[in-house]
């Protein structure tokens, strides 16, 4: 039997948690009301069977909990993505495991990280053209084919994921962790591949200023994948709490701002002017070439207030809020948006994975079974001095 | 201070409270404050009828001449005067005088430098009703030190200073600077060269090299900023006519019924006792914004102590007398620790909010430099002043030192450090150039001035502490808070010694120290 936290269909605690985890008074007291409402359950069910020939058994050695994690329990999501899922699911779509049976070029107990997206290859259906131009994250048919509806693993009722102790893997989806890499690196590859595949989305012009709203993996992630992959000009990173600001820095941010004077601080260093409208957050008449959106969050407000015009403003973190669009038009900004990751990002993370300062990213591992304080400690993992809380499945055998 | 004197009145912001100082302690007070003029207009008319090295001021005048009016702006005096301001008398004269003569020519400006800009209701409160609508807004208006094309370089003094004022000033055949002098280091050669010009003239003396060999700024001939005032004052003088009239004003500062203000503490009636229970209990009970607006409603009684006119160097010397006979204090040598009472206003927030920034301008620039020969706490000693030093800013008229408080002091407190960085990026920002210029915003450079000016006492001593200073906004300026004066002193004894000697300089009224 395979012990799996298993997300459910339950209308009414999804909506609990959504209420409870939506107050200002709850705030800070989310992941309490995620872990204790939200319509997750810790249950044994029978191990998960591939589905067809190309197929493998992964025993997750490490799965992260991510910010889309944590907005499907808070009851953030947007319903839009409803439709690309298969309940019930396991989540986790950040894990680094081993392969329980032989595959071709990988051998049964090989270490390996997970590309989690279920494209057509994995579906065993015809090739949608966002797969043949190898960037499956932009898939077709992610509801239909081999396995049921669910954009990624993690989200899809029979592949299983990583909150478990067995999921099934196409050979695809896996990619070999050299041995150099330690554990706790490897879980940090998907995170950091989607951090890659954001910063080449776009063009950013040498010297371009950068902001990066957020400090979480997802913003650290993009600094560092900025620094690594362009020749961008200065990168200014808003951070919320101490150790994030210190972790941007390594991570190459030129100055490291707070969110509440982020658009003095922008408009001082990019020029530009500032503006007060009424009943509403200050903006600037000018400010950075380029902005990514790592929080999910009110951030996307902020980029869009402080990006220059004509500028673009990158979404990377999964929204979960509500902006204010006219910036957009009004500056004629140009809004794109990075998902997962596609091409070569997923080697090159795994390579920037061996290099890069990211010791101490992953400092909190829960077993499953201590699930509601792992959920807790993730929700606050800023306030807590935390980057990446991962379950680790192993310790409840 | 001995076993009889009582409490002592401490100003700390928009309030106030009463404090027992060690024996031992010594107080500076003003002298009595002196009588005003009976007849004000007659000593005005007799001023300008009999002016020193000018003809009289009739004589200057002749029909089809380009005459400019230049008045001091609301910086000065503090708090504002009652109304009519001496400003206005002296205004109303001068245009009397040059309509007579057929003067049609006529515009007045504030001299504000790099200051905000006067609202209309402030210039109406200035200028009186009567000339605001006669003048206002085409002939009565604010000086901008940012409008390229109405500047015009006079030329360069032997130091290679340039001098750059308003150019409908420097292109009359006339002007006539009307002036209110509160302190030592106003009036004189300041008024045109400082309140007319732009910043590429007033760097020179606004610097911290300057601040920090001017001992104090409030004693010119010991003042290298007075110097500079000098030279530029004197290449002023050689190409242009100034008409300099320039008033003084006595020490009472409170209206009648904040009299106790006035008076040192020991000569408190029982009147004044309950009086100051009274408005003390009202005003800690105040609303903190209703507070702030009583206070700076408040307008002063001042009596005007002198009315000079003619050549602007010897004009300046007979205010200087009146200035000194009414502020200065004879002090037997300097202390280990100073205690300053900081108020609620100060040159740059009249009408508006005394930031940070401010708080120390004030405490370490104006208060600390009240002094002639040598400062009243010696080298390495301690200042104490009481202020709640409140992160609070006028998003307006302060934009610039709000970002100077979050970015700048972040990184550095030292002024050479400031200046050497950020002076040119502050002073040429587009954005507070135009809100200097279309807002009511003091010049992006004005912060840095403004830290500039406690760079002489920052160099001077050993410790600066606040008592009911906010802790984490006195920490970001280097400086630090204590919860009450014991505390301060427990304190400020890790730097001067157990048992040190304590002067208070008790403003305002304003004293300045002769320290021997």
């Amino acid at each position: 039997m395979n012990l799996n936290l298993e997300y459910h269909r339950s209308p009414a605690r999804y909506m609990a948690a959504r209420t409870a985890t939506g107050t200002i008074a709850s705030g800070r007291a989310s992941g309490w009301w995620a872990a204790n409402m939200s319509p997750l359950r810790l249950v044994n069910r029978p191990d998960p069977r591939p589905p067809g020939p190309d197929w493998t058994r992964v025993k997750p050695l490490l799965s992260g909990i991510c910010g889309s994690d944590l907005g499907l329990l808070t009851g953030r999501n947007s319903p839009y993505l409803s439709a690309l899922v298969s309940m019930p699911f396991t989540p986790g779509h950040e894990v680094v495991g081993e392969t329980l049976d032989d595959l071709p070029d990988l051998p049964r107990g090989s270490r390996v990280v997970l590309d989690p997206v279920l494209g057509c290859l994995p579906r065993q259906v015809e090739v949608c053209p966002g797969c043949a131009a190898d960037e499956h994250s932009r898939c077709d048919h992610i509801t239909s084919g081999a396995v049921s509806a669910g954009l990624q693993t993690g989200f899809c009722a029979d592949t299983g994921g990583g909150w478990s102790r067995m999921l099934v893997a196409h050979a695809s989806q896996l990619h070999r962790v050299p041995d150099a890499l330690d554990d706790e690196r490897a879980l940090l590859v998907e995170p950091l591949a989607c951090a890659v595949h954001s910063v080449r989305r776009i063009s950013i012009p040498d010297g371009a200023s950068v902001l990066v709203v957020g400090a979480g993996t997802v913003g650290l992630f993009t600094t560092l994948a900025l620094r690594e992959y362009t020749k961008a000009g200065p990168i200014y990173v808003i951070a919320r709490y101490a150790h994030q600001r210190e972790r941007a820095r390594e991570m190459g941010a030129t100055e490291v701002l707070s969110s509440d004077r982020a658009a003095r601080a922008l408009r001082r260093a990019t020029g530009g002017f500032l503006a007060r409208p009424e009943r509403a957050s200050e903006f600037l008449l000018g400010g950075t070439d380029i902005a990514f959106e790592c929080t999910g969050g009110s951030g996307l407000d902020t980029a869009l207030r402080v990006v220059r015009a004509g500028g673009t403003v990158l979404m990377s973190g999964m929204p979960n809020a509500g902006a204010d669009l006219t910036p957009v038009w009004f500056r004629e900004l140009n809004l794109v948006g990075a998902y997962a990751s596609g091409g070569n990002d997923f080697p090159d993370a795994l390579a920037l994975a061996q290099s890069a300062p990211l010791t101490g990213y992953v400092d909190a591992i829960y077993p499953l079974s201590r699930w509601r304080d792992a959920i807790g400690h993730a929700s606050a993992a800023g306030r807590l001095g935390s980057v990446k809380v991962a379950f680790d499945p192993t310790k409840d055998q | 201070m001995d076993e009889r004197t009582p409490a002592l009145l401490m100003h700390e912001g928009e309030g106030f409270r009463l404090e027992k100082l060690p024996l031992g302690s010594r107080v500076i007070y003003p002298p009595e404050s002196l009588p005003g003029l009976r007849d004000i207009d007659a000593q005005i008319r007799k001023a300008l009828a009999n002016p020193l090295g000018r003809e009289p001021l009739h004589e200057l005048l002749r029909p089809g001449m380009r005459l400019t009016i230049v008045f001091d702006d609301l910086s000065i005096p503090l708090p504002q005067m009652r109304t009519p301001d001496i400003r206005q008398r002296v205004i109303e004269h001068v245009l009397e005088l040059a309509a007579a003569k057929g003067v049609d020519d006529v515009e007045l400006i504030a001299g504000n430098a790099l200051h905000r800009r006067m609202t209309p209701a402030e210039l109406k409160r200035t200028v009186g009703e009567r000339v605001y609508r006669s003048f206002f807004p085409r002939h009565l208006r604010n000086h901008d030190a940012e409008d390229k094309a109405n500047l015009t370089v006079i030329g360069h003094t032997k130091h290679g200073e340039i001098v750059e004022i308003n150019r409908r000033a420097a292109e009359s055949d006339l002007i006539v600077y009307v002036n209110v002098s509160l302190t030592a280091m106003s009036g004189g050669p300041k008024s045109v060269s400082v309140g007319l010009a732009s910043y590429r003239s007033l760097k020179h003396h606004h610097n911290v090299h300057t601040l920090r060999h001017s001992r104090s700024f409030n004693d010119p001939a010991n003042s290298a900023m007075h110097h500079s005032y000098d030279r530029m004052a004197g290449l002023l003088g050689d190409s242009l006519k100034i008409f300099q009239i320039e008033t003084t004003v006595n020490n009472d500062t409170f209206p009648t019924q904040l009299g106790f203000l006035n008076k040192r503490e020991w000569e408190w009636s029982l009147k004044d006792q309950a009086t100051y229970l009274a408005v003390k209990r009202a005003n800690d009970l105040a609303p903190a914004k209703q507070r702030r607006q009583l206070w700076h409603k408040t307008a002063s009684p001042y009596g005007v102590t002198s009315v000079t006119a003619g050549d602007p160097v010897q004009v300046h010397e007979v205010t200087m007398r009146h200035i000194l006979r009414q502020q200065l204090t004879e002090v037997d040598g300097p202390s280990d620790i100073g205690i300053w009472g900081l108020p609620y206003i100060c040159p740059y927030n009249v009408n508006s909010i005394m930031n940070p920034i401010l708080v120390m301008s004030l405490g370490l620039g104006y208060f600390f430099n009240l002094y002639r020969n040598q400062p009243i706490v010696r080298p390495g000693g301690v200042a104490i002043y009481y202020h709640p030093v409140q992160n609070e800013f006028h998003p307006v008229h302060h934009p610039s030192y709000i970002d100077f408080f979050e970015e700048v002091l972040a990184e550095t407190t030292d002024p050479v450090a400031i200046e050497t960085k950020f002076e040119e990026q502050f002073a040429t920002d587009p954005w507070y150039i135009h809100l200097y210029r279309n807002s009511y915003a003091y010049h992006g450079v004005h912060p840095l001035y403004m830290w500039y000016w406690g760079a002489h006492a920052l160099e001077h001593l050993g410790d600066v502490i606040f008592v009911g200073g906010d802790r984490k906004t006195t920490s970001r300026m280097g400086f630090r808070s204590a919860s009450t004066l014991n505390d301060a002193l427990e304190m400020a004894r890790e730097r001067v010694g157990g048992s040190p000697t304590i002067t208070y300089h008790h403003t305002p009224p304003l004293a300045m120290a002769d320290v021997r």
